[in-house]
């Protein structure tokens, strides 16, 4: 049973009781770095930070509505070769921490020595939208939030997302249902996260009116979510459903391969699409034109699309990113997404979920499928 | 029926894993057992050998079907790569029919060394389905 304590939100507002919790955990070495979201000292944009520094907290934004990069992607290459023997606190959105789940899974990250702090998450917009929003005034984190509430500023990915809830957090920072400029939730999810919690002298069980109006809250957005997925689902069938439409939906697609780039789960040093499997001399290229009669350059664009589900769609965890590198702004997003409920359904698995629910295409069973080989 | 094509002559790929459906095919031939021309085998060392990626390649590249030949369940040589690569042709086939590319144009087979007979059959039936499928109609866009 996790442990929630509520945390007061003062005069000074949301962001700066989180900042206050933030600091604590440095400030006290309950953590030696914390991953987190800070404003640039140059513009106004929020980027993920690593900090060891107490007073650059002060410009931490941990629920600036933004996410230029996975969060995942940025543990990956801190981890992969090592995790450190000093103790980080990362600051985590849902999507962000159920990709480095399935990244731990595939021996791409490590999550030793990390305090994982997950956040309800409200949604991100597009960090040029951030930025445009944020030139003209930042204003405070609740005003962001409840304005994010009344209007559909953030992504379309955040939009049709059911996983607003981290699940796998050692601590949460519980904001929904809440009343933000009075008082949040802080969960603690596993012993660790308890122990913090205890360190920092957060004691005393909250009020369980306040844990249970967040776990209605929940269902009742879980619900609208699912719904709204449901529909853009439709939406997004309607344009790739079918040879012709799918081809005139990757019309569009200049093969700059950015959606795969920036994607949590496409991890490979060298994809196979870079490979010397796919050079060929110009003779080859002469012998395919001359089949048809002529042949799209660069080539290979619906087989780069169909491949790429293949290799990740079972770990697609629908954070976004692809379809914010997209410069043709393909719907790529929910390609992926809509394919990716349909073959994770299959094999019962939700990304992310749990590190102990294995890879559907690492496992198998003796006896199962068997519809794909009997006739 | 109207909508099959006139002396069409299908084209599929075969992915043979070396230590089943491929000796099954040579079991078939030295046997002098008669089968349609329509296969285009490739002999792999195992059927989890073919990743999905060849598949599509295939299917993208014009070939009208692909076959892929694996061992019978607690037969595959390397233990258990027959059962992965049915999972994986699963997903292949999921992420198709999610998009209505023609699935159906993809077969897992499990066929055992000593199978001549089975291979045969199954070149028949496979040819047989395509033939009444018609082209891939991949083959009508060249800007895939």
């Amino acid at each position: 049973m996790a442990k929630s304590v509520a945390l007061e939100i003062g005069e000074e507002g949301l962001r700066e009781a989180l900042n206050g919790l933030l600091k604590k955990l440095l400030a006290m070495g309950v953590v030696d770095a914390l991953l987190v979201p800070l404003k640039v000292p140059a513009g106004n944009s929020v980027v993920q930070a690593l900090v060891t520094q107490v007073d650059m907290l002060k410009d931490a934004y941990p629920l600036a509505p933004v996410m230029p990069v996975n969060s995942a992607r940025i543990i990956s290459s801190m981890t992969r070769l090592s995790s450190s023997e000093k103790k980080i606190g990362v600051v985590i959105r849902p999507c962000e921490l159920r990709a480095l789940v399935e990244l731990v899974k595939l021996k791409q990250a490590s999550t030793q020595n990390m305090l994982l702090i997950g956040i309800d998450c409200f949604g991100t917009m597009s960090v040029n939208e951030y930025d445009k929003f944020a030139q003209e005034h930042i204003p405070s984190t609740a005003g962001f939030l409840k304005l994010i509430g009344e209007n559909s500023i953030v992504r379309e990915a955040c939009q049709v997302c059911e996983y607003f809830s981290p699940l796998t957090a050692d601590i949460t920072i519980g904001l929904i249902g809440m009343d933000l400029s009075k008082e949040i939730l802080i969960l603690a999810n596993t012993a660790e996260g308890e122990e913090v919690l205890q360190a920092l002298g957060m004691e005393g069980e909250a009020d369980s009116g306040v844990s249970s109006r967040r776990d209605e809250a929940i269902s009742q957005l879980s619900a609208e979510r699912e719904k709204k997925r449901d529909e853009f689902f439709e939406r997004t069938n309607a344009q790739v459903y079918g040879l012709e439409k799918l081809l005139t939906t990757l019309s569009l697609c200049i093969g700059c391969h950015n959606c795969r780039d920036v994607c949590p789960m496409c991890y490979c040093k060298e994809c196979f699409i870079d490979s010397p499997t796919f050079e060929w001399g110009a003779d080859k290229y002469l012998e395919w034109a001359t089949k048809k009669g002529a042949l799209r350059m660069p080539t290979d664009t619906l087989l780069f699309h169909l491949t790429r589900l293949q290799h990740m769609v079972t770990s697609c965890v629908g954070c976004g990113m692809c379809q914010e590198a997209c410069p043709n702004d393909l719907p790529v997003f929910g390609l992926f997404r809509m394919v990716g409920s349909k073959v994770q359904k299959v094999f019962d698995y939700v990304p992310g979920r749990s590190v102990e629910d294995e890879l559907p295409l690492v496992i198998y069973k003796e006896r199962e499928l068997e519809w794909l080989t009997n006739y | 029926m109207d909508n099959v094509e006139k002396d069409f002559e299908p084209v599929f790929v075969g992915f043979f894993c070396n230590w089943c459906t491929a000796t099954a095919s040579d079991v078939a031939g030295t046997s002098r057992m008669q089968y349609p021309v329509n296969v285009r085998p490739i002999r792999t060392m195992c059927s989890s050998s073919v990743d999905p990626l060849y598949v599509l390649r295939a299917l993208l590249g014009g070939a009208d079907g692909v076959m892929i030949g694996g061992c019978t369940p607690g037969d595959c040589h390397y233990v258990s790569g027959n059962l992965k690569e049915r999972r994986r042709i699963v997903v292949l086939k999921t992420i198709l029919n999610t998009l209505d590319l023609e699935d159906k144009r993809i077969w897992l087979r499990w066929i055992s060394a000593a199978e001549g007979r089975k291979y045969a059959n199954t070149m028949i039936e496979i040819t047989g389905k395509l033939k009444a499928m018609g082209h891939n109609p991949i083959k009508d866009y060249w800007s895939i």
